[in-house]
């Protein structure tokens, strides 16, 4: 362990252009994710947040479900209708960064959404309903309860990202582990793991949590900032 | 609401459209090729003489034919001979070529309480280890080594089940890896052992069966069936693979000091 703490430090100090882009495909595709994720899921949370309608539990119990979907499951899924023997064969979308992205944003988004609507659910009602007496347009009674509720709301994006950057299956199923390309650090983590490699799998796998904790970190910092 | 629904929408499409770029190559290819670093040589010089990307897909032979048939790559780099003449005979491959070879080795414990050291005859060299009930990690995930043992068993005459017969259904590092923790008995390629030799204290307790052969093909995937296919670039990759350089490269290849691979394409 103390080795491969070691070599995670020699391999950042060395400035391995490798390493570094991996850590980077990594970062980038788990945040456009989520961010695509969250513009679905931040609407979709408050409204069933804060409205009613038929059917709210059913839904909510779906997303409950989608939560516990193993992320091999969905690269299954995902894989069977981008393959060319699939029915978005034509896209030609397995292999490359963009199918990594499908997967993940179908991996987070109903944590995420799931996160939004219990956040907006605990929120003071007389919000919304003051909001709607002093005649606010539907958009801004939406913006102003998510700025409302943003602490809560950090914290929902933040776990879906740990849940995307952290996860194998998507990413080596649709995305392949190709070199300078798709390679991410948990699939280099199981490439390195299967050569037998396992102090420099663990070495990738705490410049993994490093990354984790910096977002984290940043992302904190700036709402304390706010607050 | 509506607003960000409709920039959401444009981000997918954006993301979907991206990797319509061209001048990408797709090889599926054995972990024993890409693992043994054999790739990492290979292909720099072709893709500066070329200006193509190649994409490798590293995966076990089954799996690399399977991503053939679904078109979902444009060229195989594979071993098993058998299966590759269906590939081609069934339509899904065009103009398979021979690369290289190198061979298949039993593997196994310095103790070797089953007593194959030295053996000429592989098939009688498993039947002795199963008749031992030594334990044995197979492959067990249809990859171009696990037919060989497949064949291998056949040949033997035996059907291998029972306690000692362990299917790991994983790749060749980590059944080497898994074979050394059991103390056990495997066959292996001698690329994947090499390229792992100073991990593990496992022997090459049986080689030099003309059985335990094990030559590459290279095979393109049929433009006629698959239009999008990027036929043309696949047939480049063929023709440098199989030119003097290529082969020189591929017979000049050495880890540990040993040579990993013996190019057939090009004969003197």
């Amino acid at each position: 362990m103390l080795g491969a703490f070691g070599q995670a430090i020699r391999l950042l100090a060395a400035g391995d252009r490798e390493v570094y882009f991996i850590a980077w495909t990594s970062l980038r595709l788990s945040l456009v994710s989520v961010v695509i994720a969250s513009a679905l899921s931040l609407p979709l949370g408050f409204l069933i947040g804060l409205k009613s309608f038929r059917g709210k539990k059913a839904l909510i119990a779906f997303l409950n479900t989608l939560m516990a979907l193993p992320t091999v499951v969905v690269g299954l899924l995902v894989y069977s209708f981008i393959s060319r023997a699939g029915p978005f064969g034509s896209l030609g979308l397995l292999f490359t960064p963009a199918a990594i992205h499908i997967g993940q944003i179908i991996l987070c988004f109903p944590l995420i959404t799931s996160l939004v609507y219990s956040a907006l659910s605990r929120l003071d009602r007389r919000l919304p309903e003051t909001l709607i007496t002093l005649g606010a347009r539907p958009a801004e009674i939406f913006r102003m309860t998510i700025w409302e509720g943003r602490i809560a709301i950090l914290s929902a994006l933040l776990s879906g990202f740990g849940r995307v950057v952290g996860e194998v299956g998507v990413a080596m199923m649709l995305g392949g582990n190709i070199r300078w390309y798709t390679r991410t650090l948990t699939t280099a983590i199981a490439l390195e793991t299967s050569k037998g490699e396992f102090e420099l799998g663990l070495a990738l796998g705490l410049i993994l949590m490093a990354i984790a904790f910096l977002v984290n970190f940043t992302l904190h910092g700036v709402i304390k900032h706010e607050h | 609401m509506k607003k960000v629904s409709g920039i959401a929408l444009a981000l997918c499409l954006v993301a979907a459209l991206l990797p319509a770029q061209s001048g990408r190559l797709r090889l599926a290819t054995t972990t024993s090729t890409e693992n043994s670093g054999l790739l990492a040589v290979l292909l720099p010089p072709f893709e500066a003489k070329t200006d193509l990307k190649v994409d490798v897909i590293a995966v076990g032979t089954g799996q690399a034919l399977r991503l053939g048939e679904a078109g979902d790559v444009d060229v195989v780099l594979v071993h098993a001979r058998e299966l590759e003449d269906r590939f081609v005979a069934e339509g899904y491959g065009v103009n398979r070529r021979d690369v290289m070879h190198n061979d298949f080795i039993i593997l196994g414990p310095s103790s070797d309480p089953a007593g194959v050291r030295g053996m000429k005859d592989s098939a009688a060299a498993l039947k002795r280890i199963a008749d031992r009930g030594a334990v044995f990690v197979s492959r067990g995930d249809n990859s171009g080594t696990h037919v060989k043992e497949q064949s291998l068993w056949k040949a033997a005459g035996l059907k291998p089940s029972g306690r000692w017969y362990r299917e790991a259904g994983q790749g060749m590092g980590p059944v080497i890896t898994m074979t050394n923790d059991l103390q056990s008995y495997t066959l292996a390629d001698r690329g994947t052992y090499l390229s792992m030799k100073d991990k593990v204290q496992l022997r090459v307790l049986v080689e030099g069966d003309p059985r335990l052969f094990n030559p590459y093909g290279i095979i393109a995937v049929n433009p006629d069936r698959f239009p999008h296919a990027a036929y043309f670039e696949a047939m480049q990759l063929i023709a440098w693979m199989t030119s003097v350089e290529g082969q020189q490269i591929i017979g000049d290849y050495k880890v540990e000091r040993e040579l990993l691979f013996f190019p057939d394409a090009v004969t003197e």
